[in-house]
């Protein structure tokens, strides 16, 4: 049955598109959760949409689980293999389609990387706004697949908030168009609905976005604290005061100490915690808020306060940001990275939570997080050689995540469901939201062959 | 026509009422919440109220029948407002028919619209059931984001109960700068230069007459010196302050410019066609105001729907009729369902409960 699949297959694509043996399959058997393994079939890597849609309908006809792959840095296991199915890699299908300066639009495929968006507009004053940290590797694609955010989401919003247009193949191989150029719409928000959808109603393959003009002028700060409590209201100050900043990042010392080793930018490694806030914007008006962003954080208790004086100082500020996982994993053999949200005048409280956690279990954990808008990603540490620790670390970004959810907050502000936290689902949903999810993906995929597995608490699972 | 006041009620109208349901907020969209079939009108406006509004998180949750005037105020009394500029919120509008219709004002070309402000909704089902999705905070990606797919769904695919949206510190001033440009064409050729400005502009606007409008919003001891600067684009420029501003942006905002007895049409489209869609219909008895940078037409019509659906379908552009005959609200090119659409309207309402796509 599977090898008449892949005799089909050899006569839509070339011998170099699939991929069968086990050292070509190796390199897709995880995504950036690497705690998840799992060896698929094969490995397709079409480099034009219609190759796309007919790989899908065979699918389709013979039944076969697929799983979409962008880059695969997914953290919570979504490009995760089945192991009785294929993955659809779709790094190939990577061509910008057109940029339309004039009414600030970009057409591209879903395998084109995040930032070579904006690398593409800039010197047109344009840029894409979502910046995951993981943006020079991951693909829009999965970006859409996740609503994935970024430092910046905070002023502009998830992905969600600049997409207008979807092409995809649905798991039946029907292909659709969804929305337009249009910033506006009527009907039903079908965009809105494919975004975040996990690659379980489909796969994209032609996505409209929304481009903005490159901020006139930034002024980025950065604060050091004796405590994360008084870095935490310190951004509940700055929200409070009505000042709308671009970005607000907190990082615990732990995770300065490894950024500075990383990045040498001088992050004060003995501060209890450091906040980057960056407002952005027209020239006047940041220097207005920026006299106000000032004043609110000499009161906050930071024991040192610096700006950037220019583009290369702030971009070492987000150099330490941005490569923050990476820091970590130079400090410990292997961590889990988590993502909970929790309302914002919670974030002290949930902070306080985590230390205690984290000395039950004598696990450390770093953090750093979107502070702006309360979404924590404390970094679960562990030595995976040592029996017992991936348990007991797994247990603790459990229990974080439970914790965001009892404190009225959310199991993952950007990094989706996945394999990871399906069992968490429940913690968050009533048995009638998730039948609602399930009544949705049995008319888009009857045959539960599109990223099966995912998103759904096992017992829960459309079967196959 | 039935009148729950509490959500319990609403799931006894559901399995009392007959079908298809109309569902109606402050049926100030005439040509969406008036009852033309045989099915039972399920009336909101008595499921009103406020539940819970934490200012320090910037978050609010009502039922669907609370009044956009009611929040508003709510929102006034803390400093703080909905920068998508809900429209027609002077004569009645409803936030769940705001949402439901998918309305959004002037001010969305700087935030965005209605659907980037709903975090979380709950809505009773065909089957009587509650169901929500999304969470009460500002950002979260757990499970189908069905906020989103509820905003624009005309009551087809549930009766959206409860809703909790985010709300921003409001702007401490405003202030407009205006240019006539003449005609159609010149006006969308400066307003596709004006949306590559740096300049933060939080409205921008044109008319079939060649009229440019720029809305600047911030703190007010810059807002003279970005004003200045904004004027300096083009000669001619006008500039425009309190409450004449003011009034201007609610003139626009609530259709007050609609005369009596015309349709309202919302027509998504895109800068470039304008200058097309306009010369159709200079003509024809109407009016014509672009909205959102030149995102959204917004057209006052005295004809037959039946002629503006078919100018529509021949630009390959859809609509969606707002005020008017109670007929189908779908024009152009958004009459025609998509595969899609079906497959979410069979896992909603599979029995046909609610009114067809
Ligand atoms: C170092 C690091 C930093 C990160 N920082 C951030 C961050 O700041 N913010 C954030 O939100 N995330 C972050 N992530 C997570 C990750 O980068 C995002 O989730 C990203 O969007 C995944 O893109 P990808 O191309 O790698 O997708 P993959 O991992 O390949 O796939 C992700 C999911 O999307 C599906 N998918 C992929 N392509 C398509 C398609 N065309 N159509 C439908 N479904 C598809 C897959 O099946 C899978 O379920 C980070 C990850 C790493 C490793
Ligand atoms: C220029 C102009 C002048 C107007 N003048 C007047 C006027 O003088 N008097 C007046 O009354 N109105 C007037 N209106 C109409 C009006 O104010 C808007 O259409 C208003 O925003 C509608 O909101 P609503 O709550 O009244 O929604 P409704 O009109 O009641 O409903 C709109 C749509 O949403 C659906 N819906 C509503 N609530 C829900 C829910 N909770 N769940 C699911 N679906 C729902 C309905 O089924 C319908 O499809 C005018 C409009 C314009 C443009």
């Amino acid at each position: 049955m599977f090898s008449d699949f892949v005799d089909e297959l050899s006569k839509m694509l070339t011998r170099d598109q699939i991929l069968t043996a086990k050292s070509e399959l190796i390199p897709y058997e995880s995504d950036g959760l690497t705690a998840f393994k799992a060896l698929p079939r094969a490995v397709v890597l079409p480099e034009q949409q219609s190759e796309v849609v007919d790989i899908v309908q065979l699918c389709h006809r013979y039944s076969v689980p697929f799983v979409a792959r962008g880059s695969g840095t997914s953290l919570s296991g979504g490009s995760l293999p089945n192991t009785d199915g294929i993955v659809i890699g779709l790094n190939r299908l990577n061509r910008i389609l057109s940029l339309d300066i004039e009414q600030r639009i970009a057409v591209v495929e879903s395998g084109v990387i995040n930032k070579n968006v904006s690398d593409a507009a800039r010197s047109y004053g344009l840029y894409y706004a979502p910046d995951p940290s993981s943006q020079g590797v991951c693909t829009i694609g999965g970006n859409v697949a996740f609503n994935s955010g970024g430092a910046h989401c905070l002023k502009y919003g998830m992905t969600s908030n600049h997409v207008m247009g979807i092409k995809a193949v649905l798991p039946d191989g029907n292909l659709v168009e969804l929305g337009g150029s249009s910033l506006e719409n009527v009907g039903p928000d079908l965009v809105g609905l494919f975004v975040g959808s996990e690659g379980l109603l489909g796969i994209a393959l032609e996505i409209t976005l929304r481009l903005l003009p490159i901020p006139e002028a930034y002024r980025t700060v950065l604060a050091a604290y004796p405590s994360m409590e008084l870095a935490g209201d310190a951004v509940a100050a700055i929200v409070a005061s009505g000042l709308l900043p671009g970005a607000m990042e907190i990082m615990d010392n732990l995770t300065v100490r490894a950024v500075e080793e990383f990045v040498n930018g001088g992050y004060p490694i003995d501060a209890g915690a450091v906040l980057i806030v960056e407002l952005e914007g027209e020239s006047s008006a940041v220097e207005e808020e920026f006299v106000n962003l000032q004043e609110i954080v000499s009161k906050s208790g930071a024991y040192n306060v610096r700006s950037a004086r220019n583009e290369i100082e702030r971009s070492l500020i987000w150099k330490g940001r941005k490569g923050a996982f990476g820091a970590l994993g130079k400090i410990s053999p292997a961590y889990i990275v988590q993502d909970g949200v929790v309302p914002r005048n919670q974030l002290g409280a949930a902070l306080a939570e985590i230390d205690s956690l984290s000395q039950e279990y004598g696990v450390r954990v770093a953090n750093v997080f979107h502070a702006g808008d309360g979404n924590l990603h404390p970094n679960v540490l562990f030595d995976n050689k040592e029996d017992g620790m991936l348990e007991k670390a797994e247990a603790v970004a459990s229990e974080i995540v439970k914790m965001c959810v009892r404190r009225g907050g959310a199991i993952t502000g950007e990094h989706g469901v996945g394999m990871e936290k399906r069992h968490l689902m429940t913690d968050m949903f009533s048995d009638q939201d998730i039948n609602q999810m399930l009544k949705l993906t049995n008319e888009f995929d009857p045959k539960g062959i599109a990223n099966a597995g995912k998103m759904f608490p096992v017992d829960r699972l459309p079967g196959i | 026509m039935l009148e729950p006041k509490s959500v319990s009620e609403v799931q006894e109208a559901v399995n009392t009422a007959s079908t298809p349901m109309l569902i109606r907020g402050g049926g100030t969209k005439t040509a969406l919440s008036t009852s033309s079939a045989n099915g039972t009108v399920i009336d909101l406006s008595n499921l009103s109220g406020i539940l819970e509004y934490r200012p320090e998180e910037f978050i609010f949750t009502a039922l669907s029948g609370t009044s956009l005037k009611d929040i508003t105020e709510m929102l006034v009394e803390n400093g703080q407002w909905l920068p998508f500029d809900p429209p027609m919120a002077n004569i009645g509008s409803t936030i769940g028919g705001t949402l439901a219709t998918g309305l959004s004002g002037p001010g969305c070309y700087r935030f965005g619209g209605a659907r980037d402000f709903v975090l979380g909704l709950e809505w009773v089902s065909g089957a009587g059931e509650i169901i929500s999705g999304g969470a009460k905070v500002v950002k979260n990606v757990a499970g189908f984001d069905f906020p989103k797919l509820m905003i624009g769904s005309l009551g087809r695919f549930g009766i959206i109960s409860e809703i909790t949206l985010k709300v921003f510190p409001n702007m401490n001033s405003f202030g407009t700068v205006e240019w006539d440009c003449g005609d159609i064409d010149d006006a969308v050729d400066f307003v596709k230069e004006m949306t590559r400005t740096p300049i933060d502009l939080f409205a921008l606007d044109l008319e079939s007459n060649g009229i440019v409008r720029a809305r600047l919003g911030g703190l007010s001891t810059t807002l003279n010196n970005r004003l200045e600067r904004l004027s300096e684009y083009r000669d001619g420029a006008k500039i425009i302050l309190g409450d004449v501003e003011l009034d201007l942006w609610e003139h626009i905002r609530e259709f007050l410019w609609l005369p009596d007895d015309y349709s309202l049409i919302k027509v998504p489209i895109m800068p470039n066609l304008i200058p097309q869609l306009d010369k159709c219909l200079t003509n024809s008895k109407s009016h014509r105001k672009y909205s959102v940078g030149g995102n959204v037409a917004w057209i006052g019509w005295s004809g037959t729907t039946q002629e503006i659906d078919t100018i529509l379908s021949g630009l390959g552009l859809g609509g969606l009729l707002i005020i008017g005959s109670p007929e189908t609200p779908w024009l152009g090119t958004s009459s025609t369902i998509s595969i899609f659409a079906d497959k979410v309207k069979s896992a909603f309402d599979p029995e046909g409960r609610f009114l067809p796509l």
